[in-house]
This record gives C-alpha cells, structure tokens and sequence, in this order.
C-alpha cells in the first residue's frame, strides 16, 4: 500500500539529482567559461602567446565548451575535482580533510540549536499575543538582521578580549579533552546559533500557529482538552513536516553563514578553504567547495522532504 | 489543471515573515473605529498605522535613506583626509565618532559609506525584485512547459546558498561596484521569482481573470492589468526583506575583503579596516557595525508592521 509514497520519494529524489545537474552547469558555467582562462593567469601578463597556447593545450582548454563540461561533469561524478592551482594538491583531498572539521561544527550547532528554537518557537506560539510572544518576537526580528560578523566580534570583545575565557582563534589540534573542546567550539557555535535561532523560531512559531488555527483545535478545546494536551498531543504531531522543512531551511543557512564565522576564527572547515580559494582565484577547488555546499543543501531539503512524506499519513497509508 | 503555489524548496529567509492570521487579529483587538467629522491629526494617523517600534523603524529607514543621499555634503572631512596622527581615538569634539586605524576621522568614513551600503543594496533589491517579478509573472501566466522550465532552473539557483554563489562569481569576474550589484541581484532573483510566481498562480486562478481570458485578452494584457496590480502589496514588503539579506551579504562580502574595494569602503569594510582595535574596543570597529544593525533592524521593524497592518485594508484579498 505504500507505493504511493515511495514513488513520491523517488520523484524527490530525481528532482533533487536535476537539479544539482542543472548547478553543475551553471557552476561550469560562470567558473569554467566566461572569464579570460587559466592558463593565461598560471603564467601571468607577461607570458609569451606560444606558451599560453602551450598551455591552454594542456589544460584541454582549446576544446568545445561543451566537451569540456561533460568532460569535467565525468570526473566530478567519479569524485575527481581536478588539481589545486595553487598547491598542485588533489581538490578532493583538500576537501576531504576539511569536511569532517566543517560537518562537527554545523553537527554540534544543530545540537544546540534546534532544541532552543522548538522550545521558543512553541511557547511563543502557545502564549501568542502575551508580552512573552511580542518581546521575543521583536527579538528574533532584531536578530536575523544582525550581520554574523556584528555577533562574533561582539563576542571576541566580551569573551576572548575583555574576560579571557575564550580564545579569540580556534586550533583544532588543541583537542585533547572535553573542557577544550568546549573552549575551541563555544564562540563560533555560539555566533552561529544566534541567526539560526531566530530564523527556526520564527518559522516554528508560524508553522504551530498555522495548526493552531485548524478546526480539528477548536474541536479538541470544546471536548474539554487542556492547552497543554492540544499543543503536545493533537498540533505537534501535525506540524512535524512543516517544522521539519523550517529546520531544514535554517540548517541551510549555516552553510552561508560558515562563511563567514570561519573565516573570523581561523576555523580550518570546508568554508575558509573556499574564501582561500576566492581569494587566489584558484577555480578548481572553487568548484569542488561550491559542488560540496549544493549537495549538501539538496541533501537537507530532500531529508525534510522525506520526513513530511513520513509524518503524514495520508500520503503514507494511500 | 491549476499548478500547485508552493514546490519543495524554499528560499530561506522568505518564511520568517509569514505571521499568519493571528497578528492581524490580535491587533484588531485595539479598537480602531473610523473617526467620522473632523479629520485626525498626521500624528493621530500616524499612530494608526504604525505601532510605536513600526514608528521606530520608519525613523530609521528614512534616516539613513536621507544620510544616503546627503552624507558626503555634510561630513566633516573629505573620505580619504588623514586629518590626525591619532589612531583608533576615542570621540572628541573634532572626530564625534573617533578616528581610524589611520587616523581618519570615522564619521566622515561612516558617511561617505552610506552610500555605497544602501544606495548598492537598494539598486540590487530593485533588480532582483524587478526581474524576479518579471520571470514570475511569465511563468505564471503562459504554459506548463515555460513555467516547468523556469521553475527548474530558479530552484537550481536558490540552491546555491548566496554567500557561496557570490563567491564563485567574485572568484570568476573578480570584485567592482558593477559586479557587486550584479551578484547580490541574481542571489535574489530566484526567491523574487518563486513568490510572485506564487502570488500569480493563485491570481490566474480567480473569476476576473478567467473572465479575462474568456474575453480574448493576450496575455501580456492580462499579466499586466489583471495579475501584477493585485500583486503588488505584498511584493513591495518581500522587497524590503531582499533589500536587508542584499545588506547582509555585501557587508559580509567587504567584511572578508572580497566586497568594496580600498580606498571606497562600505560599512563591511570599516569594520573589516579597523578590526585591529577591537581589543581595545574602539569606536571605529563599534559604529560602522551598528550603523549595519540599525538600517537592517530598521527595515525589519518597519515591515513586520506594514505586514500586520497593512494586512488589514488589503487582508480580503489574500
């Protein structure tokens, strides 16, 4: 019976594969073919044309365009992402050794985060149009504006620069026991749950509330239920896959804001890597990182996807 | 057959908003009844349309709005001007807002950068918002293919997170006012294009514009004089959020060094110049990133409201 939700599970699946397809060409797209090329930038200005040629030779550069796109698509498929310019080190083992840094942190965030933002989100939702429900919303509001790099400064000033608590520079290879682990993640996990907070409980509340104002509430209100058994017993159940999108939707966010929050403690994940390679223009491991941040977006939102087809049984049980 | 609003993926950000029904009842609650004989007072009015941190965030917006247009005439000192020998001073009579990590006066700096924060975010929002409308509309009123296609191709777009897709276009094209501008609108054009491609979708579907049809019309006519007037309302307040996130992410951007170039500076690359007296807790690191927080907060505060209130005279509608 449920080989209705399984064929919808299988065309998520199919939309999320096309549409990380149409990413790698847009990616290929504006790295690999509008500007000047690499090889005239690996050798400079002042590089002879013979020598270019020479090059653009064997970069394979002097191919079709779109040869070299279903060429490159090949190699990606098969987890090659070409060779650092900048340090002639495979793209993929680059990544390879800053993933798992970048994965713990957005790991240890969600963990903090997502049961701080249903416990606001639900309670705001439950007490809405109290002074509780309008300070935190004016709060949530005022904190999703803030810039990231406005949080983590504020925080270096407070902590690392005016008690010393923390260190303003996070060293992985401190590591050694819990209380480090505490001190290296505390700043950059704090900064990024700040935004991540506001968003998801913002959106949770709205998704509670869009519940709240069903008829199947009004009816378990007259039967006498109590708000509590409402919210827990008849509204949450129903607003799995709507809180599940949201938190999706928020978790997606980190992988913008990694950008930065990295980048300001010296963090060695999969983000700062990239800013590196913006930064020397070295297009090869740009590709891979963009590649990486995609497939993992499309992985969040198929996963929530999946958990809405799940909690409800209408598309389950048909 | 009608075609659902709302696809899978969403673009973060755009359901922070959604505050649903209840808002606008609970401000009904405030009695507001329609003064007949003499005309309310602007103030009276004012008051009536907008809560007092509504109020708060007019204030704001218009104050910047105004700085952005008259900052360079009445700073004090010309943007580059070396005018002390005193590095990250604090404020005195003739620097208010203190002096740079060169010794600039930093309310001059402030000044000359608003220029390039809002009058850069608010050109970005524009097109982003005027494209994404654009493709929107198309999609919504010609035929299943065209509309399938674009929809494909947005959500592609929308799952490149926009901090890395600025990025990648920063690695490629390299980083001027023009390219700034371009980046941060397509970031945007995507969720531009999936909420009015929304609202138009539940627009075709109503009597008047059958009867349109019915009637003959083209569809340019119809797109035009029947869907975008009726539209308009609530694509002028996801304007104001997509001018904040365009904020958020050309600060972020000259914040790593990739946005604004030297000798211009925005308010990301004033927090990013003077970073180094932080320890000291500078003013020069301080006001630029509340300078940030407060246009953001404030068009955030200003929505929030027009949503709840403005929700009241157009509420049928939705």
């Amino acid at each position: 019976m449920k080989a209705h939700a399984s064929r919808l599970i299988a065309a998520r699946l199919g939309l999320a594969l096309l549409t990380l397809l149409i990413v790698s060409a847009v990616v290929f797209g504006i790295t690999g073919l509008l500007p000047g090329d690499a090889a005239q930038q690996a050798l400079g200005q002042a590089a002879t044309p013979e020598a270019v040629t020479a090059l653009r030779h064997q970069f394979g550069l002097d191919q079709p365009a779109l040869q070299r796109y279903f060429e490159w698509l090949y190699l990606v498929v098969s987890g090659n992402f070409g060779t650092s310019l900048s340090n002639s080190l495979p793209v993929s083992q680059l990544i390879a050794t800053r993933l798992p840094n970048s994965l713990m942190l957005a790991g240890l965030t969600a963990l903090v985060s997502v049961p701080v933002a249903l416990f606001i989100g639900i309670s705001s939702a439950m007490f809405r149009g109290s002074l509780l429900d309008r300070v935190l919303n004016v709060l949530t509001l005022s904190t999703v504006a803030v810039p990231e790099f406005l949080i983590a400064t504020i925080a270096v000033l407070v902590f690392a620069v005016k008690l010393r608590w923390l260190p303003a520079l996070s060293y992985l290879s401190e590591v050694s026991s819990f209380g480090g682990l505490l001190r290296i993640y505390a700043m950059p996990v704090m900064t990024l749950c700040c935004v991540l907070v506001a968003q998801m409980a913002r959106m949770t509340r709205a998704a509670v509330l869009d519940q709240l104002n069903a008829s199947y509430v009004e009816m378990a209100i007259l039967k006498g239920a109590s708000p509590m058994r409402v919210v827990l017993r008849h509204v949450l159940p129903n607003t799995i896959g709507p809180i599940a999108n949201a938190v999706a939707l928020s978790l997606s966010y980190l992988f913008g804001g990694v950008v930065i929050v990295e980048s300001i403690f010296n963090y060695p994940g999969l983000a700062s890597l990239m800013v590196d390679a913006v930064t020397n223009r070295d297009m090869p491991l740009v590709q891979g990182c963009v590649m990486v941040f995609c497939a993992a977006y499309l992985l969040l939102v198929l996963i929530a996807d999946l958990a809405q087809i799940v909690s409800n049984p209408r598309l389950r049980q048909r | 057959m009608n075609r659902p609003a709302n696809s899978s993926i969403h673009h973060p950000g755009t359901e922070l908003y959604d505050m649903g029904l209840d808002d606008i009842v609970n401000d009904l609650a405030v009695p507001e009844p329609e003064l007949a004989g003499p005309k309310p007072g602007v103030l009276k009015r004012l008051h009536r349309r907008f809560s007092v941190l509504g109020l708060i965030g007019l204030v704001l917006v218009v104050f910047w709005l105004i700085i952005a247009v008259i900052g360079p005439w009445i700073a004090p000192y010309k943007s580059g001007a070396l005018s002390s020998v005193d590095v990250f001073a604090g404020s005195s009579h003739a620097f208010l807002l203190g002096t740079d990590y060169l010794g600039r006066d930093m309310l001059s700096r402030i000044l000359y950068g608003t220029r390039y924060t809002v009058g850069l975010a608010l050109a970005a929002a524009l097109m982003a918002s005027l494209i994404g409308t654009f493709f929107g509309l198309i999609a919504a009123v010609s035929g299943r293919w065209v509309d399938e296609i674009l929809s494909r191709l947005f959500d592609a777009l929308i799952s490149i997170p926009s901090k890395v897709l600025a990025l990648v276009v920063i690695a490629a094209f390299g980083s001027s006012i023009p390219m700034l501008m371009g980046v941060a609108a397509l970031a945007y054009i995507p969720g531009a294009f999936r909420i009015s491609r929304s609202l138009a979708v539940n627009l075709m579907t109503l009597e008047y514009v059958q009867v349109a049809r019915a009637r003959g019309e083209r569809l340019f006519y119809i797109a035009r004089v029947e869907v975008l007037p009726n539209m308009i309302h609530p694509m002028l307040a996801d304007f104001g959020l997509r001018f904040v996130f365009i904020v958020l992410l050309l600060s972020g951007l000259s914040f790593l060094g990739l946005g604004v170039q030297p000798p211009n500076a925005d308010w990301g690359s004033l927090v990013r110049e003077n970073i180094g007296g932080l320890a000291e807790g500078a003013l020069a690191v301080m006001m630029p990133a509340i300078a940030i927080a407060t246009l953001t907060i404030g068009v955030n505060l200003l929505i929030d409201n027009l949503r709840r209130r403005g929700g009241r005279g157009q509420g049928a509608a939705q």
